[in-house]
């Protein structure tokens, strides 16, 4: 799924980053690679919310988060 | 002891965004009060000095990155500045707050091997929140480099950390902090090898007695193993640097293993180094469950945003008042003095008309500046700003811009100048531009005076809503215009948001201070200087006619250029001469429209009552009506900002060319829509 269907509050795995190469390159270098935890901490229904990857909060836009697939994580 | 052998050592201090690297460096060079900034702007490197203990330092502030890869400008300049430029220790500022993270950074510092010493920057944070890092610990796993906490805030530490860079600067890491997996770690030794016998034997073979060895051969002197990551890591310059053709070993690019190799050991240090890591998060989560709720982000945005206002013209307005009473008397004692000493009447006119009112009226509005960038400097040292970004994400995205666009546009009701300066928080240069077009359409502070001396000649009893409609309408016009332009080139996703949220802070003083400081200093030097020439000019258009100096302004060059003016206004109802002076001066800042019909008309005082009569009646006599204020309102609100606001976005694009579409644009458009207004504004009325 992707991300920006997830859930406020739920962890997710990253499977795969299918967005804009420039825009891949500048997740990485942020420490969201394949495998990584992200969690959720907000999101507004037109897709930008707030994450929680590696210790860090960011806040992305609807066409990175439509960009980067995820699975329900285990606990 | 280790005695310093060299001269000067060149410390270069790297970090990511938003660590405090500025305020620490600043701590050092105290006489450069620079502070960064809007995140991502410092792109030249700024450079100090300092002693330590009689050994001499040269500072360097290299820009906020969070790796060392070459995709932004920020890490090309930081990363030839170490590989290439002599930098004999490296202080890697890191916050400790947000340590995993910063880590990163340091990870990559490490595999250069050079020296580097680790400043453990907000510990006082870090302590207020009940974390606790270990000390010892961590330099340990850090391959042994020098680990000093400091505090740049409260100022502490900072002999500590020069006594390490001073003692340390020969010493790199001890060994490979990061090992990779063990296939991994095979093409690394591989290329290692390879790269020592193709460019090592090569210097070796014909190398002239004394001469400096070729940047590559030295690279690989230094740290083949870091070139050998680069490589495998598919780096762009590194591979054009080192054209290896091994495609056994380089099949693939191995960044995102080497990335998470980085990462998996950073979690083993954060997992025995912080203690009580569970606490950090919980204030800032708490804080931002309000405000960047689904619901009540955006209202409460929008009352912090009415609150600063309030306090940029409540408190502006109240000092502005005693700033112009000030004014008026350097201007008459000036006068005064001048006469006494037997000035030429043509050099006390040119000083006191031209050179006082006009930059002096520039400086009365210093205290709205000032207030309104200490509201600024508040909200952005708390952590907040960033968090605006996302709560207006959703809104601009629809036309075309980020989140972060909105803050300038914003901003743009106190003053352009600062607004646009404010968009260099925007990442990319479509965005900033679109903003910085933008921008001009929200009626700042030096348009109100034009707006209450028409709507109260003209709309009398309802100046008020007039007043407001002119609001209303730049911000339509803003928005249209920004919608218009996405239209014509679409937005592809580069205009998405990404934006680190940093964690709430009490905001600090000093921060503040040198933040208004560095902002009212570039208010008084730019503006200044810009104000001060175009006011010299505007008193000899207004002074001089074909004759020499004339009593009368109708003779003068300005009435001859504003005559030149005259058919092009006429379609829109402005068909006077004096108005088209009024607007040309205008552009040396937008009250200058009001002050400039008061000096046309000879009315003395243009606020008053008996003022504004005078005025609209000389006006009515030349068919001037409402349709035509509203219509010169409109022109007003839309065309060209003033010259100050043109430097700053001349000085913030680079170009010229830009700003002079940019100025043209908006003309035309303001032309066309107070067209509009007149021509079918007369058909109703």
């Amino acid at each position: 799924m992707r991300l920006s269907e997830a859930k406020i509050g739920q962890s997710y795995e990253v499977e795969r980053l299918d967005t804009m190469d420039r825009v891949t390159r500048r997740l990485e270098a942020l420490g969201l690679t394949g495998q990584t935890r992200i969690t959720v901490l907000n999101s507004k229904k037109r897709g930008c919310m707030i994450i929680k990857v590696r210790g860090t909060r960011w806040a992305i836009g609807r066409p990175i988060a439509e960009g980067i697939q995820v699975k329900e994580a285990a606990l | 002891m280790k005695t310093s052998s060299k001269q000067t050592l060149t410390v270069g201090f790297v970090g990511n965004p938003n660590c405090g690297k500025t305020t620490l460096f600043n701590a050092f060079t105290g006489a450069s009060l620079k502070v960064a900034n809007w995140p991502g702007v410092t792109v030249e490197r700024v450079e100090g000095e300092a002693t330590y203990k009689g050994q001499k330092l040269k500072l360097i502030d290299l820009p906020g990155i969070y790796s060392l890869t070459c995709y932004s400008i920020e890490e090309r300049v930081s990363r030839k500045c170490i590989l290439e430029e002599g930098i004999d220790v490296i202080v890697n500022v890191v916050d400790a707050s947000s340590l995993e993270r910063n880590l990163y950074l340091t990870m990559q510092l490490l595999e250069l091997k050079k020296p580097v010493v680790l400043a453990l920057n907000m510990m006082d944070i870090v302590e207020e929140r009940g974390m606790e890092i270990d000390i010892h610990r961590l330099p340990e796993m850090l391959g042994g480099i020098p680990v000093v906490p400091v505090s740049a805030r409260r100022r502490s530490g900072l002999d500590v950390l020069l006594h390490a860079v001073v003692h340390h600067y020969e010493e790199g890491p001890n060994e490979n902090v990061v090992t990779y997996k063990r296939g991994l770690e095979a093409k690394i030794s591989k290329l290692q090898r390879i790269l020592r016998e193709k460019y090592q034997a090569a210097q070796q073979a014909g190398r002239p007695g004394g001469k400096r060895e070729p940047l590559a051969t030295r690279l690989v002197e230094e740290n083949d193993r870091w070139l050998a990551i680069k490589l495998l890591e598919n780096d762009e310059e590194i591979r054009a640097r080192y054209p290896l053709a091994e495609p056994e070993i380089l099949d693939r690019s191995y960044e995102n293993d080497i990335i998470n190799g980085k990462y998996d050991y950073i979690e083993e240090v954060i997992e025995e180094c912080l203690v009580n890591k569970e606490e950090q998060a919980a204030f800032t989560e708490k804080i931002d469950k309000v405000l960047t709720h689904r619901v009540w982000g955006i209202p409460l945005f929008l009352l912090i945003m009415a609150f600063v206002f309030f306090l940029t013209f409540t408190v502006g307005d109240f000092l502005k008042g005693y700033f112009e009473e000030g004014l008026g008397y350097v201007s008459s004692s000036a006068a005064r003095f001048l006469n006494e000493i037997g000035t030429a009447d043509w050099l006390v006119s040119l000083i006191v008309d031209g050179i006082i009112a006009g930059v002096g009226g520039i400086l009365t509005f210093l205290p709205n500046i000032f207030i309104l960038f200490l509201a600024l400097a508040f909200l952005e040292d708390s952590g907040y700003m960033a968090r605006v970004a996302y709560v207006m994400d959703s809104v601009m995205g629809r036309v075309g811009l980020s989140g972060k666009a909105f803050l300038p546009m914003l901003l743009g009701f106190g003053c352009t100048v600062p607004a646009v300066m404010a968009t260099r928080a925007l990442e990319s240069e479509r965005d900033r531009r679109r903003t910085i077009l933008v921008t001009p359409f929200m009626s700042c502070s030096a348009r109100l005076p034009v707006y209450v001396l028409f709507a109260g000649m003209f709309f009398p009893g309802s100046a008020m809503l007039v007043a407001y409609s002119l609001y209303l309408l730049g911000v339509a016009v803003a928005i249209l215009v920004a919608l218009v332009m996405n239209r014509l080139s679409p937005a592809r996703g580069e205009h998405a948001l990404l934006i680190e949220l940093p964690e709430y802070k009490t905001p600090n003083a000093r921060t503040i201070a040198i933040y208004v400081w560095e902002k009212v200093k570039d208010y008084l030097g730019k503006a200044g200087t810009t104000i001060f020439i175009a006011s010299i000019i505007l008193w000899f258009l207004l002074n001089y006619g074909r004759t020499g100096m004339v009593t009368d302004i109708a003779d003068s060059f300005g009435a001859g250029i504003g005559r030149f003016l005259v058919p092009l206004l006429v379609p829109a109802g402005l068909g006077m001469w004096q108005i088209a002076v009024a607007l040309i001066s205008g552009l040396s800042a937008k009250e200058v429209v009001v002050s400039s019909f008061s000096v046309l008309f000879a009315i003395g005082n243009i606020n008053s009552a008996a003022g504004m009569r005078e005025l609209s009646g000389i006006l009515s006599l030349n068919g001037f009506g409402p349709v035509n204020a509203y219509a010169f309102m409109v022109f007003c609100l839309l065309y060209s900002p003033c010259m100050a606001a043109v430097a700053t976005v001349r000085r913030e694009t680079r170009s010229w060319g830009w700003t002079l579409r940019m100025v043209a644009f908006q003309v035309a458009l303001a032309w066309a829509v107070s067209v509009l207004v007149y021509q079918v504004g007369s058909m109703i009325f």
